[in-house]
């Protein structure tokens, strides 16, 4: 009966640990069903942007309120994991703080983090009044409903709850106090529990202890289904952004093959294709569901944090047209995630469930309404690019379906034509210059 | 208006036997485009004044295929691209300048994965190098000297490619007040006219992107928008238009307004 905390605590983080895993193994399988992209290039200049944008929030400080107060929940986040650590051991081992043994180094650690644990609430409580009291707008839009805005607020009471769980524990640990170094915050604490008895001190104390290292093994376990999924994203994400110019969209190779055997007058259209070669499956352009979506756009998806900085910056969505760049992305990870649970009840094969992308999550009227600013790509912290998404869904419109908005097929017929998006004559280029 | 304008074509200079220092891109809204066509003008003069070695290709000039490609049609527009840079590759073109940032993008980043690689400007950044360089003199006394001037960012010149200076620099260097908008350079909210916005109505919404982007610009109070696009200074003029403020506020292209300076 003497193990029997021990016991539980193994199983109760084998528990979480297995099913976190499980899940992790979900996601990687699911971004895998994106095409496949070459981001193999530029090694350094990727762990630069890891590094300053995810790891350094250089971008995050761009709205300096929001970015300090993330900054402060990030660090503390980072900081008070250390504890865990000691957490982990303690429970598996029945020992009690076993780190305390190092002696003075370790109150400096505590205090360390029982101050953060204290900014932390501060900042999760203005996050929480940022959401909903003051109501900023971006938390607000059409997409913001339901799931997406519980979650938002979930996360803020789980933080709040796990830091006040941290600080009740070590106010109420008697041996902890009285080693009076590191108590920084708990020793104003303790006094709300004087006059209990010891006993019930370190039944509190216990409490504490499970509900804090319970509370986050739940919470690891939670962000597979949420938007604090970002927390691991954010890193592979930031890796694999974009290194190009913002303004350079990607060449598409199969269509440069078909336009220079088109435009080629010593290839004869007709001839069977070469011994060897694939016989001329012709490959989709462009994309009407997830899979035709690059892994990497899959990633960007899962790991929008769903913070609305692109929506609150993009001139269609500023003028009231249905596009908001943040619902791009959410809606290709319900479909991503919608596939994923197809795939699950079938065996690991996608049966075809009527569904896509376009139209059923993503209507055309979003799609037709981007001016392809990049406005979106700028304002986002963590490199995600929406705009590539509408990109790739408007090349299948026009090269799959020819279904471009009318004015546009004018324009393009007017290309074909005359080398002008607009019906004037080539050899008219000049008269500017006699005008 | 139809004092002559020396402007070579890159047959004649071929046919000359000589290869000019820059080809001049004037894209489809500069050659056809009324409005656009004066920004033509005005750069030419700038060209012309400066004794800048050029051509253009004229009638052998196509779209650079950029609404294409961001309308979706990828097969126009590398139909475009090849067809360009078939010619600019037979011309041996090492260097363009552009007074469109559509086309500026389009050929710097879009055509080297189809065999066109050239060293690519667009005409502030040109413009500015010629003052630099002695090339061209500009003083502060200019008529515009102490005009309140805000300078509208076009995205595939700023956030596309990260220009945001040269078109600055020569507005400072005519002696006007630049003031900036509160969404400028990074954050700059696009005209409305890009990714094929142009060539159709707006989607259903509750106001038009030019007039809320015309809107930024007349919290500063301005006598004159500044900007480097011809699609921009298209819908920046109709958002003044919009807002009847035609009368105080003109929109003019940074080459107009050096060229204005300089009287030409
Ligand atoms: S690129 Fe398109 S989606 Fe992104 S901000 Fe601009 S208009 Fe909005
Ligand atoms: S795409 Fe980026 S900016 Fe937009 S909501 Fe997601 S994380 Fe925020």
């Amino acid at each position: 009966m003497q193990y029997l905390p021990n016991i539980l605590f193994a199983i109760a983080f084998i528990v979480g640990i297995g099913y976190f895993t499980k899940n992790v193994k979900k996601l990687i399988r699911n971004i895998k069903l994106g095409r496949d992209v070459d981001v193999s290039n530029n090694k350094s200049e990727r762990f630069k942007n890891m590094a300053m944008i995810a790891f350094g929030q250089t971008k995050m400080v761009r709205r300096p309120i929001a970015g300090i107060l993330h900054l402060i929940v990030y660090v503390g986040f980072i900081v008070i994991n250390i504890e865990v650590l000691e957490i982990v051991i303690d429970g598996l081992f029945g020992t009690h703080r076993i780190f305390s043994s190092i002696g003075k180094p370790y109150g400096v650690l505590i205090g360390i983090f029982e101050i953060l644990a204290v900014l932390v609430f501060v900042s999760v409580i203005l996050f929480w009044i940022r959401r909903n009291i003051i109501k900023l707008k971006r938390f607000w839009k059409a997409e913001m409903t339901s799931w997406p805005k519980n979650d938002g607020n979930f996360i803020l009471y789980f933080e709040m709850i796990l830091m006040t769980l941290f600080l009740v524990m070590n106010a109420t640990d008697l041996h902890f106090q009285s080693m009076d170094s590191g108590n920084v915050i708990s020793q104003f604490i303790a006094p709300w529990f004087s006059g209990l008895s010891e006993g019930t001190l370190h039944l509190i104390e216990r409490s504490a202890w499970w509900l804090h290292i319970l509370g986050i093994l739940v919470f690891l376990n939670y962000l597979y289904f949420s938007k604090h999924l970002h927390i691991i994203l954010a890193f592979p994400n930031t890796y694999y952004g974009k290194l190009t110019p913002k303004g350079q969209f990607n060449n598409l190779e199969s269509v440069t093959k078909e336009v220079k055997m088109m435009m080629d007058p010593n290839v004869d259209p007709f001839a069977a294709p070469a011994e060897g070669t694939e016989a001329a499956m012709p490959e989709k352009f462009g994309a009407s569901d997830v899979q035709d979506l690059s892994w990497v756009q899959l990633l960007n998806a899962y790991t929008c944090t769903e913070c609305g900085r692109c929506t609150s910056e993009c001139p269609a969505n500023l003028t009231g047209k249905k596009l908001s760049p943040r619902k791009i992305m959410m809606d290709t990870r319900d479909r991503l995630e919608e596939v994923g649970k197809n795939m699950d009840t079938n065996n690991g094969e996608f049966k075809d469930d009527g569904k896509q992308l376009l139209d059923d999550y993503i209507t055309r009227e979003e799609l037709w309404a981007c001016t392809t600013c990049n406005a979106c790509v700028e304002a986002c912290p963590v490199s995600i690019d929406p705009l590539s998404i509408i990109l790739e869904m408007r090349r299948y419109l026009v090269m799959e379906q020819s279904a471009a908005p009318a004015e546009l097929n004018n324009m393009m017929t007017n290309i074909e034509n005359n080398g002008a998006p607009w019906p004037y004559n080539q050899m008219d280029r000049l008269n500017w210059k006699n005008e | 208006m139809s004092e002559t304008l020396k402007v070579p074509t890159m047959a004649e200079c071929a046919a000359e036997g000589r290869q000019p220092e820059i080809l001049f891109w004037v894209g489809s809204a500069g050659s056809y485009d009324d409005r656009a066509k004066k920004i033509t003008r005005a750069f030419v003069k700038i060209l012309n004044k400066a004794n800048v070695d050029f051509a253009v290709l004229g009638t052998e000039e196509s779209c650079t295929g950029d609404v294409a490609k961001r309308a979706g049609n990828e097969f126009l527009f590398q139909m475009q691209a090849i067809t360009n840079i078939e010619i600019l590759n037979a011309y041996g073109v090492k260097r363009i300048v552009t007074a469109c940032p559509h086309s500026y993008n389009t050929l710097k980043n879009e055509y080297p994965q189809l065999g066109g690689n050239y060293q690519v400007q667009h005409h502030t950044q040109f413009i500015d190098e010629l003052i630099k360089d002695g090339r061209l003199k500009v003083g502060q006394e200019t008529t515009f000297k102490g005009k309140r001037i805000t300078f509208h960012d076009p995205c595939y010149l700023g956030r596309a490619n990260d220009v945001y200076e040269a078109p600055r620099e020569l507005l400072r260097t005519l002696g006007v007040d630049l003031v900036e908008m509160k969404r400028n350079r990074k954050t700059a909210l696009c005209c409305g006219a890009g990714g094929a916005q142009m060539f159709k109505e707006p989607e259903k919404g509750d106001k038009d992107i030019n007039v809320l982007r015309t809107e930024d610009a007349m919290e500063t109070q301005p006598n004159i928008i500044a900007t480097g696009c011809p699609y921009c200074n298209t819908m920046m003029t109709d958002g003044v238009k919009a807002k009847e403020k035609e009368a105080e506020i003109s929109v003019l292209d940074v080459a107009e307004l050096i060229a204005k300076a300089q009287n030409l």
